[in-house]
């Protein structure tokens, strides 16, 4: 192992001693696979064959004509097979496992996408699998529990810390710690020692490759802008690819929570409450106290729900690369609503972020403007939470009753 | 990053005084706490019954939020800690009353978040000023622990660092010449606080480790009796009781300290 994996300042494998040595045969199986056309193109197929690959560019043509501004474009993740971008890299990991020739795999989890996206492929592969989720995810994205339960995976609620995204990766460690010998860690975002942020972003990059061409075929030309959410980063770093070398403004969009001078947001790079430090493996901007101590984070989206970021985007940050805002719980909700009502599309909340960053800033750009707004997932694994920021008297009433149905059938 | 050195830092005060009490004991015993757990005056009581008890050295670890390589017990005291207050000031107010109470050598051991955002060179120069002779620190792998090393080197202070069953021989030698004090031997793949099997294969495991250090070796993760200890007289030079002692003070209270100590002891 040399000292790699840096992007500027950032990055590196702050990794302890006992995993030194699977880490080190996991980048030679990524560097080859990398070098590798073969691996590639065995993984696209994968991915149009399981997966929905290449996923669509929808053109929003009512929200377009509502704003007045830049003509907005939808990448399509949502219609990824599990219903977002996390499908992507899981797979491509797989396909590493499988040359690995692992037999158990686990993974943390925060929306649940991820955990679902692993809990199937590990049960395409005939693969053992781990999902590690904080207690207050579990409770708050209950419908990927039990597909990831029926898909055969174990899911272990964590209770210490803030029960959260960030101590589901802590204990999916502990547990690799143990296992290395048998076990593969899918880490589900762009961040981690590396060289997961690399890996990640490279399963990613197929998006942007996707988007650009789309783009090229519908419109002969570049978006101005490319709007993604940001929590680790892995679906932003996943889009961006496709234009770093364009003449393209990338925006990612974080979550601000209650709104950033409540202090419950999870804006690190756009924000003046993170500092750069040295967590979960890899030194990045976090959330933190001046003792260097993780700060509880706030998101409506538990997905973007995270202390850190990709060491990748803190670089692109800190170079000017990439531009980062904020959207608030409150106006992830209200693009929400709009994106449903006027293109019947239903972004996750996390991805409704992205959607949230752009139309703050759609009509204030020219007709001759293009944008693009990544969808990384589908909304409807959050129907109870959007339900209760809705405040919808009929769901109400449907869960009421329901729950009077499974509590007779408990006292039978 | 880190240079490549071509030969060994010179010993600093901890390897000496390892080597000192060796000629005096068959083996040393090295014990551990969260400082702030369950508080910072029953931290100072563990300290006193441990020291009394004859402990040759002890590591004190400063509570972080992210403790990745601890198991469940330690990571609740790190929990606990912080949410009763425990500070990385505390910590060090702490450090320097047990360093000026008791004649053995102390040791930090924490997460490189602590020492990143106290400034390396600061935090190693406030070590040396509260008389704390080294440090552990896990996430610290030699290839990241440039700024670590010169920090630590500048003030004459040890960088503990860890083997592993899962390192190479050629790896064992390249931290061997980064680390100074002694070399902790991780027991067992895993978190600290699990069970640990002290068998034969832990024999040769040691044996490799002895072959590419020039310096004394600690085993721990698992060390919990009297039994485990004498295992390992003649194998390692330090036994490292780490989660145990919690759990006995968790389950008996503070004043079981001493007596579970003496219980490990071979001296009584």
């Amino acid at each position: 192992m040399k000292h790699r994996g840096y992007y500027g300042s950032f990055g590196g494998a702050f990794i302890p001693e006992i995993l030194v040595a699977t880490f080190d045969e996991l980048d030679a199986r990524f560097r080859q696979a990398k070098e590798d056309k073969g691996f590639w193109e065995e993984y696209e197929t994968l991915m149009a064959t399981y997966s929905c690959r290449p996923t669509p560019l929808t053109y929003a043509e009512n929200l377009t004509r509502h704003f007045g501004g830049a003509k907005i474009y939808i990448k399509r993740e949502d219609l990824n097979h599990t219903g977002a971008h996390k499908a992507n890299n899981v797979m491509g990991q797989g396909l590493l496992v499988k040359k690995m020739g692992k037999k158990r795999v686990i993974a943390e989890t925060g929306a649940g996408q991820h955990g679902v996206a692993t809990a199937t492929m590990a049960a395409k592969f005939g693969l053992e699998c781990t999902i590690y989720m904080g207690e207050v995810d579990v409770l708050r994205q209950r419908p990927n529990v039990f597909w990831m339960e029926q898909l055969g995976a174990t899911v272990v609620p964590v209770t210490d810390g803030t029960r959260i995204l960030k101590d589901a990766i802590n204990e999916a460690f502990r547990d690799w710690v143990t296992n290395m010998d048998t076990t593969h860690y899918v880490l589900g975002t762009a961040c981690g020692p590396h060289p997961f942020p690399e890996m990640v972003s490279w399963f990613q990059s197929i998006i942007g490759k996707e988007a650009r061409v789309q783009i090229m075929k519908a419109e002969g030309r570049l978006p101005s802008r490319v709007f993604a959410c940001v929590g680790g980063g892995s679906n932003a770093m996943g889009i961006f690819q496709g234009f770093m070398d364009d003449p393209v403004e990338l925006v990612g969009v974080e979550a601000g929570g209650q709104g950033i001078a409540s202090g419950r947001h999870a804006s690190r790079l756009c924000s003046e409450d993170a500092s750069p430090g040295i967590a979960q493996g890899y030194k990045t901007y976090f959330l933190q106290n001046s003792d260097g101590q993780m700060e509880e984070t706030h998101s409506i989206s538990a997905g973007l729900d995270y202390v850190g970021v990709s060491p990748i985007l803190a670089n692109m940050r800190d170079d000017k690369k990439a531009r980062f805002e904020y959207a608030t719980d409150t106006e992830v909700v209200d693009a929400l609503k709009l994106t449903m009502q006027m293109e019947g599309i239903i972004p996750a909340l996390e991805s409704s972020h992205a959607f949230a960053g752009a139309f703050k800033e759609v009509a204030n750009m020219s007709k001759d403007d293009i944008i693009i707004i990544n969808q990384s997932g589908r909304g409807d694994k959050d129907i109870f939470t959007v339900a209760d920021a809705i405040g919808d008297p009929k769901w109400k009433e449907f869960i009421c009753a329901k729950a009077k149905e499974y509590q007779g059938d408990i006292s039978k | 990053m880190t240079d490549t050195k071509t030969s060994a830092p010179a010993p600093a005060f901890l390897e000496t005084y390892i080597r000192e009490q060796r000629k005096k004991k068959d083996i040393l015993l090295m014990t551990h706490i969260v400082m702030g757990y369950p508080s910072f005056d029953a931290s100072f009581e563990i300290v006193r019954q441990m020291v009394d008890a004859g402990v040759d050295l002890m590591e004190l670890q400063i509570p972080f939020s992210e403790p990745m390589a601890d198991g469940p017990v330690i990571l609740k005291a790190n929990q606990a800690a912080l949410d009763c207050g425990a500070t990385v000031e505390k910590c060090f107010e702490f450090a320097q009353k047990v360093a000026d109470s008791f004649d053995i050598p102390f040791l930090f051991m924490t997460y490189g978040n602590i020492l990143y955002k106290y400034g390396m060179d600061a935090f190693a120069a406030r070590m040396s000023e509260i008389g704390v002779k080294g440090a552990i620190i896990p996430d610290f792998p030699p290839e990241e622990a440039g700024d670590y090393l010169s920090a630590m080197n500048k003030y004459d202070l040890s960088a503990v660092f860890i083997f592993s069953p899962e390192t190479s021989d050629q790896r064992m030698k390249m931290i061997d010449a980064h680390a100074t004090g002694f070399i902790y031997c991780l027991a067992r793949k895993g978190v600290t606080g699990k069970e640990t099997q002290f068998s034969s294969d832990m024999g040769s495991y040691l044996a490799r480790c002895r072959q590419f250090t020039r310096l004394p070796v600690a085993v721990g993760f698992g060390v919990k009796e009297k039994a485990d200890i004498d295992f390992l007289v003649g194998k390692a030079d330090i036994a490292v009781v780490g989660s145990q002692t919690i759990r006995e003070v968790e389950q008996k209270g503070v004043d079981a300290t001493g007596p579970f100590i003496r219980s490990l002891s071979l001296l009584v």
